[in-house]
């Protein structure tokens, strides 16, 4: 078992998906019970399906500074990052600590293979048409490259891709290079954007949805894919008020590459390393915002290991029937969409689900509920049976 | 300015590429001066690896499996109880080349298992399996930094943890119009085990930190920037060096016997 970790604070942070720019946009649809799925209009081959698209990146082309690197995974990340100030908060925390000691580690599945994906539409004799010749584009560290020049941080750089686990785990990578006193401080990120690759492939797989996800439903019938951005600071001291990263759980299933161990093994050990690291037990959990993309297998799995694990008190839901499965920012997503939760006191609710699967424990928040949120765990799991399980809490000082 | 240094005892190595098959045999030709260990045309023979998923198994997969087996072995490590780092630049530039290409003629012809496999950390995710294997797994990529990316994070995953742990870097070579878009690639797979310093079984000392400091000018392909590494390991010579991290950022290494 790891030994507990001193808490991590952090002092800004913002996400950007098919629910709008910044936290406010968040907070409202969240409040409103207002989904941001809609009718695909993302693919040019007919695909049924509801998708989470942000809207206006089409008409947001980067500054002349950074055209070579345009794409629409680099448009995401900048408008994300203009929203609630965090490039000024990033900025300014790299002239406290200097740049070499602020790391950057950014999660993705896909960074910009629609670039490649548009490359391979346009070939011309048979090579990238010249729009499209950057190497950096083609390759998965493509939002690392692009920013770290924007941010400027000169501390380690990596891009984390373990597919829909990649952001979750930027912040326990984060947590080590500081505790290892290679940086004093972190900015963490995740950003995937729809593409043909994950709508056609995933969709192949049989696992995506006619109409928009129903997490946890006993008649759902897949995911949802959306996008997202979504950025967090993290530094060793902060004022009391900023939320604290309290722990996490990494894991594998060894079981299978697109499919979860059928006893939830892999989440298990990593909810055992959360609970270790962070100190918490599970009565002291208030708020889980659960992966529940809706396959069939993954809400039975989890939902069976929450049931299990977790006493009756503790609320829990799955927040992909607002924001679709934005699979590599997922993790960082779900991980502001549950500061916010514990920020505002409220638990969001399990958007278009009616009837639960009969495995569903009485954790499961249908619909959004005043709580007082001071432990909350968000789940993350990713094709490769990879698990990761972020513990957030609202003080500092516990 | 720096970070600071990382130092962890040195278990055991694993290496393939199409000459040479192992790291006994990689090193042999690294002491007799060759600049990199060979190329040839080879399969590796990933016999941690089911007999099926071994004739299925992308090219990553099988080259990464097999020097993360010999490492283990080496370190003489249970593969079953190491958290690992995977760590590529391109990931599986044949699975790209191939998904992308079929969307372009008919987006419904996508087969689902290219799909699953194109995943990052495909080798990863086979690695485990194969090896019942349920803890930590990373897989990273930062462009010509990827190993020294990689390297880092198994060294601050080995001090914060105070566990041994695995690092497998790998490519293949390039394909299709995405390999004519990118630098030059090689096939090759290269493993470490790491561990918290001072235990009785360590074959050598390494020592790691961040620093600011220009680094050599990334050579392509991207592999050959570890030829020093490489070489003082094979002669077990105590080497300090700078690998490649990112745009004016380096990670130095000091190796001792």
């Amino acid at each position: 078992m790891p030994s507990r970790i001193p808490a991590l604070a952090i002092t800004a942070f913002t996400a950007t998906s098919a629910l709008g720019r910044g936290r406010a946009a968040h907070l409202e649809a969240l409040r409103l019970e207002r989904s941001g799925l809609r009718d695909n209009d993302f693919t040019s081959t007919p695909l049924p399906c509801a998708i989470g698209r942000v809207d206006s990146l089409e008409q947001a082309p980067l500054p002349a500074g950074w055209s070579t690197q345009d794409c629409r995974n680099n448009r995401l990340a900048w408008l994300g990052l203009q929203a609630d100030g965090f490039l000024h908060a990033a900025r300014s925390a790299i002239e406290r600590h200097v740049a070499e000691r602020v790391a950057l580690v950014v999660g993705t599945s896909t960074a910009s293979i629609g670039a490649t994906e548009d490359a391979y539409a346009r070939l011309e004799d048979g090579r990238f048409p010249s729009r499209l010749a950057n190497p950096q584009l083609h390759t998965p560290h493509s939002p690392g490259l692009f920013l770290q020049q924007v941010f400027g941080t000169r501390g380690p750089c990596l891009t984390v891709a373990t597919a829909c686990s990649s952001s979750a785990k930027v912040f326990a990578k984060a947590e080590r290079l500081i505790r290892t006193g290679v940086a004093d401080a972190a900015i963490v990120a995740g950003v995937d954007t729809l593409c043909g690759s994950v709508l056609f492939g995933f969709n192949a797989l049989e696992l995506v949805a006619p109409e928009p996800c129903r997490p946890f439903d006993a008649a759902r019938r897949g995911i949802s894919i959306g996008e997202a951005a979504g950025f967090a600071l993290l530094e060793r001291d902060a004022d009391a008020d900023a939320p604290r990263l309290l722990g996490y759980g990494e894991s594998c299933d060894a079981w299978h590459m697109s499919t979860p161990h059928p006893e939830g093994l892999g989440a298990r050990r990593a909810l055992a390393d959360a609970f270790a690291r962070s100190g918490r037990e599970p009565g002291d959990v208030d708020y889980i915002n659960l992966h529940g993309t809706a396959t069939a297998k993954n809400d039975e799995v989890e939902a069976a290991v929450v049931a299990e694990v977790f006493p009756a008190r503790t609320r829990a839901s799955s927040t992909k029937g607002w924001t679709g499965h934005t699979l590599g920012a997922a993790g960082i997503l779900e991980a502001v969409l549950t500061l916010l939760a514990m920020e505002q006191g409220l638990v969001p609710g399990t958007l278009n689900t009616t009837r639960p699967d009969p495995a569903c424990g009485p954790q499961l928040a249908l619909h959004n509920e005043a709580r007082t949120i001071r432990t909350a765990f968000s789940h993350s799991f990713g094709f490769g049976g990879n698990n990761c399980i972020l513990v957030f809490g609202s003080e500092g000082a516990r | 300015m720096s970070g600071n240094w990382l130092e962890v005892d040195l278990r055991g190595i694993g290496w393939w590429s199409p000459a040479a098959p192992d790291w006994p045999s990689a090193a042999a030709l690294l002491q007799e001066g060759a600049a990199w260990p060979g190329e040839g045309a080879a399969r590796p023979a990933a016999h941690v690896l089911s007999p099926n998923e071994r004739r299925r198994a992308p090219e990553p997969v099988r080259i990464a499996c097999e020097a993360a087996a010999q490492a283990c072995e080496a370190a003489g490590c249970a593969p079953g109880e190491l958290p690992s780092v995977f760590t590529s630049i391109h990931g599986d530039l044949g699975i790209t080349d191939a998904m992308c290409a079929a969307l372009a003629m008919d987006p419904a012809t996508l087969s689902p298992t290219k799909f699953h496999n194109s995943v990052h950390n495909a080798p990863a995710g086979y690695w485990t399996m194969a090896t019942g294997c349920r803890e930590a797994s990373t897989s990273v990529s930062a462009w010509q930094g990827s190993f020294a990316a990689g390297l880092l994070e198994t060294l601050v995953q080995c001090r914060a943890e105070a566990r041994a742990t695995l690092l497998v870097s790998y490519d293949i070579a390039n394909v299709g119009a995405l390999g004519a878009a990118l630098p030059e690639s090689r096939a090759y797979a290269f493993a470490l085990v790491v561990a918290p310093s001072g235990g009785r079984r360590a074959s050598g000392r390494l020592r790691a930190r961040h620093v600011t400091a220009p680094a050599p000018a990334p050579k392509a392909p991207a592999a050959t920037s570890l030829q020093p590494l490489l070489r003082a390991l094979a002669t077990r010579t105590p080497a300090c060096l700078r690998l490649p991290a990112g745009p004016g950022t380096a990670l130095e290494l000091e190796l001792a016997a």
